[in-house]
C-alpha cells in the first residue's frame, strides 16, 4: 500500500474539523480573558453555535475521498477518512454542542472559558479517535479525550464529590490506558508496523505464535472495555457519573463512548480479522453480562444520575451486541452500532439536560424529588419522557429502531441466544425507565405550584434532542443507510 | 565505535514485562493515591522500554517516535493527576483511596 506521499489538499480537508476546533478553543479562551464577567455567560451559546457550524461545514465541504483504502489513508497513514469517520464526527460534534447548551445555567462552574475550551479539546480527541488508523494516533487521540475529561469530571471547585469523581476516573483511566499501551507496544514489536492496516499482514505471516497475539489483544480489549464501560471494567462508572458536573456526565456517556466504539470497531476489524473466533466470543459474553448487570443494578437506584449511569452500562452492552455481529461480514452489525450510538447521543443528552434543570430547581438528584414535574413544567416532563421511552426502546422513539437493528444483526450473525438475552433485558429495563415517568406524572409533591423556568439555550437543546429522537424513530432509513455505508466501508 | 556487547531484544522485553507486572501490582495492592499513580507511570515506562527495544530490533524510528508521544502524554497526565490529588487532599486531609466513599450504591 502506498500512502506515504502526502496529498496536502486532501489531508488538510480531512482534518478540517480538528483545525477549526483548535481555532475555536483558542478563541474561546481569548474571549474569556477579554470579556467582562457579565458577558461570559454567552460563551456557552457561542461555542455551541460554532460547534454546530463546524459540523455543517464538514458535512458540506469535506466529503470523504472515494475509492480504495489507500486513497482514504491520509497524512502518511495516520488517519483514515471514510464515512464511518464522518458519521461519528457528526455525532461527537452534536454531542459537544448540546453539552455546551445544557451547561449555560449550571452553577458553580467557575471559569467558564476554561470549561468550554476543555470540552472543545475533548471533542478534538474524540473526533480524531474516530479517524485514527495508526497506533500512535489512536493512543494520542484517546489520551487527549481522557485527560480533558479527567479535568472536567473534577471541575467543581470545593465540591468533594466532584474531586473524588475526577480522581477515580483518572486513576482507573490511566491504569487502563497503561495496559492498553503495553498491548500496542507488543503489536508494534510483533510486526514493526504502526499502521493498523499493515499490522494485520504482519500478524498473519506466521512468524508470531497465537498466544502472544492473544495476550496483546486482551490487553487492548481491556483499554477499550474501560472506555466504553463494559463488564468487568464498569466499576468506575457509577461514582464518576454521579460526582461529575451533570453536563460532563452526559458528555462522557455519549461522546467519549461513541468515539471509543468507532475506534474499537475499526481496530478489531483491521488488526485481528484472523482471530475473530476468539474476540467475537469474548465480546458476546461481555455484552450479555454488561446488559444484565447494568439493568439489574439500575433497578435499585434512588439517584437519577446513578440510575442513568447504570442504564448507560446496560446500553453499552446492547451496542456491543452489534460489534459481536461483525462476524456476519455484511456491515449490518457496524451499521446497527453506529445508528444506536447516534440515537443514544440525542437521547442521553436530552435526559441529562432535564436532570440539570430539575436538580437545580429541587436542589436534589433523587428520583423521588421529580414528583409532580408534569404539573410544575409539562414541557420539561415531556422532554424527559421522550428520552426515557427511547432508552426503553418503545416506539415511536428512536430507541425502538436502535434495538431492532441490533437484535436483527445479532440474529443474522447466528447469535440468537445473545439477542434473546437482549430482549429479556430490554423488558426488565422498561420497569425503571417507566418508574421515572410514573413519578413525574402521577406522584404528587408540595411544590406543584412553583413552575420551573427554562432558559432559551435549554429550550433549544431539549427540543433538538426530543425532535431528533422522534424523527429517527419515525424515519430511521436516512441515518441507517448512512451507517450501513459506513459499515460496508470497513469490510474490504 | 561498534558496541562490543549486543544485548538481545528478548532481555529488554523481559525486563519491561517485569516492570509492567510490578506497576500493575502496585496499582492493585497499594492504597495511597500517589503511589498508585507512580505505579501507573512505571507501567507506561515499561511500555516505552519495550517500544525502544523493538524499534532497535526492526531498525526503524517509529517505535522511538511513539515513545516521545507517550512521554508527552504522561507529562500531561502528571499535571492533571497531581492537581486532582491536591484537590482531594485539601478537602479531606488524606489521599487514601479506601477513604473515598462519598458516593455509594
Amino acid at each position: 500500500m502506498d500512502f506515504q506521499t502526502v496529498d496536502w489538499a486532501a489531508s488538510l480537508l480531512a482534518i478540517l474539523p480538528e483545525i477549526l476546533l483548535t481555532i475555536l478553543a483558542v478563541v474561546v479562551l481569548a474571549l474569556d480573558a477579554i470579556w467582562p464577567e457579565s458577558r461570559r455567560r454567552k460563551l456557552g451559546v457561542i461555542t455551541a453555535l460554532a460547534l454546530f457550524g463546524i459540523a455543517l461545514i464538514m458535512l458540506i465541504f469535506s466529503a470523504p475521498p472515494e475509492g480504495e483504502l489507500a486513497d482514504q489513508l491520509l497524512l502518511g497513514g495516520m488517519i483514515r477518512y471514510d464515512i464511518l469517520t464522518q458519521i461519528f464526527r457528526t455525532m461527537v460534534l452534536i454531542a459537544s454542542a448540546l453539552t455546551c447548551l445544557i451547561s449555560v445555567d449550571f452553577a458553580r462552574l467557575g471559569r467558564r472559558g476554561e470549561y468550554y475550551a476543555l470540552i472543545i479539546i475533548a471533542t478534538i480527541g474524540a473526533s480524531l479517535m474516530s479517524a485514527s488508523a495508526d497506533l500512535i494516533m489512536a493512543f494520542v487521540a484517546l489520551e487527549t479525550t481522557s485527560i480533558s475529561l479527567y479535568m472536567l469530571a473534577g471541575f467543581l471547585r470545593g465540591d468533594e464529590r466532584s474531586a473524588e469523581s475526577g480522581l477515580k476516573y483518572f486513576l482507573f483511566g490511566a491504569f487502563a490506558s497503561a495496559i492498553m499501551l503495553y498491548g500496542l507496544s507488543l503489536l508494534y514489536g510483533f510486526t514493526g508496523q504502526t499502521n493498523i492496516y499493515l499490522l494485520a499482514e504482519g500478524l498473519t505471516s506466521g512468524r508470531i505464535g497465537d498466544l502472544p497475539v492473544l495476550v496483546a489483544m486482551i490487553m487492548i480489549a481491556v483499554g477499550f472495555g474501560f472506555k466504553v464501560s463494559v463488564v468487568p471494567f464498569h466499576f468506575w462508572t457509577p461514582d464518576v457519573y454521579e460526582g461529575a458536573p451533570t453536563p460532563i456526565t452526559a458528555y462522557i456517556s455519549v461522546a467519549s463512548k461513541a468515539a471509543s466504539f468507532a475506534l474499537l470497531m475499526r481496530f478489531f476489524m483491521a488488526v485481528f480479522p484472523s482471530y475473530d473466533a476468539v474476540w467475537v466470543q469474548m465480546l458476546a459474553v461481555s455484552s450479555a453480562l454488561t446488559m444484565t448487570l447494568g439493568n439489574v443494578l439500575a433497578l435499585a437506584q434512588k439517584n437519577i444520575k446513578r440510575m442513568l449511569a447504570y442504564s448507560s452500562i446496560a446500553q453499552a452492552g446492547y451496542a456491543l451486541m452489534g460489534v459481536v455481529a461483525i462476524s456476519a461480514q455484511n456491515g449490518a452489525g457496524m451499521a446497527a452500532v453506529t445508528f444506536y450510538m447516534f440515537m443514544y447521543t440525542l437521547t442521553n443528552l436530552g435526559a441529562f439536560g432535564v436532570v440539570v434543570l430539575t436538580s437545580r430547581a429541587t436542589g436534589s438528584e433523587a428520583i423521588a424529588d421529580m414528583a409532580g414535574l408534569s404539573r410544575r413544567s409539562p414541557a420539561l416532563a415531556l422532554a424527559m419522557t421522550v428520552p426515557l421511552l427511547s432508552l426503553g426502546g418503545i416506539p415511536p422513539a428512536a430507541g425502538f429502531f436502535g434495538k431492532f437493528f441490533l437484535f436483527n444483526a445479532a440474529v443474522d450473525a447466528n447469535f440468537v441466544w445473545l439477542a434473546l438475552v437482549g430482549v429479556i433485558n430490554a423488558i426488565v429495563a422498561l420497569y425503571y425507565y417507566l418508574m421515572v415517568v410514573k413519578v413525574m406524572y402521577v406522584d404528587r409533591s408540595a411544590d406543584e405550584e412553583k413552575p420551573i423556568a427554562i432558559s432559551a439555550s435549554y429550550r433549544w437543546a431539549l427540543a433538538l434532542s426530543a425532535f431528533g429522537i422522534l424523527f429517527l424513530g419515525v424515519i430511521a432509513s436516512p441515518v441507517y443507510n448512512w451507517a450501513l455505508e459506513a459499515g460496508r466501508g470497513l469490510l474490504f | 565505535m561498534e558496541p562490543t556487547v549486543f544485548v538481545p531484544t528478548d532481555l529488554y522485553v523481559m525486563l519491561s514485562a517485569v516492570m509492567f507486572v510490578m506497576g500493575a501490582m502496585g496499582v492493585l495492592l497499594r492504597r495511597n493515591a500517589i503511589i498508585i499513580f507512580m505505579s501507573v507511570e512505571l507501567m507506561l515506562n515499561s511500555a516505552n522500554l519495550a517500544l525502544v527495544a523493538f524499534a532497535r530490533q526492526w531498525g526503524q524510528v517509529d517505535g522511538q517516535v511513539f515513545v516521545f508521544f507517550v512521554m508527552t502524554v504522561a507529562a500531561a497526565e502528571v499535571a492533571v493527576g497531581l492537581a486532582l490529588i491536591v484537590a482531594i487532599f485539601r478537602a479531606r486531609k488524606s489521599i487514601n483511596i479506601d477513604e473515598m466513599h462519598e458516593m455509594k450504591g
